[in-house]
């Protein structure tokens, strides 16, 4: 592992005191001061500790247009999932069920490892699709209904909704 | 019965039904893979569904429970794909190789790369 930067140390010292404090308050659900303190210097210790670990993202995360097109994403992913439900629960109640499973490969241009893992586990989450391995840029997803095996069409077919949005956040 | 019980209740079983088919998915595919895919997506919003119709239950009483569900439900949502996917490649990796009913070859797009990795252990030894 590569040496981090101060500036690299202490943005994500700040980025995971935030979020966890965020957890911490969401589940105490009370702002008596003595619970902010503790949970704070909790908190703190955690994110101290776990400074290498986290690996995910700069400050830039937290900008005003980042967090609208996180909060677009959401709603998008959420659509997904309710989608993707009913369609798993149709094709199991249908006595024929309706599969032509396989698996299929695309390329993702995002760039760093995180945006890729947010890309594979919102596929997972999305209509008929699993995915198996990522090596490099190439996804291998198993798709319960395949409609192309060609690896672009498949693309436009799973993840470029998906794809557009988390490039705009991590870019 | 408040309003809160009903919406509450509602979504409790369409969570319940939503498992229900899980389950039901699980039985009837005919593979791993599939099997996942039954398994991992409707679980997922079952799950969901019904800790949200738990929490909205609760609201009557005080609005930390929602709060807590939904901090429940995020962390389903990490979760389920990565053990997915983690299941899925490890059946892989032990040869179970998925089921496919069409007979075009080009369907299993991970086998090539599977047998060049098996290969460069096989040399490793």
């Amino acid at each position: 592992m590569k040496s981090l930067t101060l500036n690299e140390k202490l943005t994500r010292f700040t980025i995971n005191w935030f979020f966890l404090m965020i957890v911490w308050v969401a589940f105490t659900t009370s702002f008596a001061a003595q619970e902010l303190i503790v949970g704070g210097i909790a908190t703190m210790l955690i994110s101290f500790f776990t400074i290498p670990l986290f690996t995910c993202c700069t400050l830039k995360l937290l900008a005003p247009k980042q967090l609208f097109y996180m909060s677009y994403y959401l709603i998008i992913f959420v659509r997904e999932l309710i989608k993707s439900n009913v369609d798993v629960a149709r094709r199991v109640i249908t006595p024929s069920l309706p599969i032509n499973p396989g698996i299929v490969k695309f390329k993702s241009e995002l760039p760093t490892d995180f945006a890729k893992m947010v890309l594979a586990n919102s596929i997972t989450l999305t209509p008929g699709t699993l995915s198996i391995d990522i090596i490099d840029d190439t996804f291998y997803i198993h798709w319960i209904d395949v409609k192309t095996t060609d690896p672009e069409e498949a693309f436009t077919e799973i993840a470029e909704t998906f794809e557009k949005i988390l490039l705009k956040i991590f870019k | 019965m408040s309003i809160y019980e009903i919406i509450g209740s509602v979504l409790s079983l369409i969570g319940a039904s939503f498992l229900f088919l899980g389950g039901l998915g699980i039985y009837r595919m005919p593979d791993v893979y599939n099997r996942l895919q039954a398994g991992t997506k409707a679980t997922t919003l079952g799950a969901m569904s019904l800790i949200l119709g738990v929490g909205v239950i609760k609201m009557e009483d005080s609005w930390t429970w929602i709060v807590k569900a939904i901090i429940i439900i995020v962390f389903i949502a990490i979760s389920n794909p990565i053990s997915s996917h983690a299941l899925s490649r490890a059946m892989y990796h032990r040869k179970n190789f998925p089921f496919i009913k069409s007979k075009d070859k080009n369907m299993d797009a991970y086998r090539e790369v599977f047998e060049e990795m098996e290969k460069k252990k096989e040399d490793k030894k």
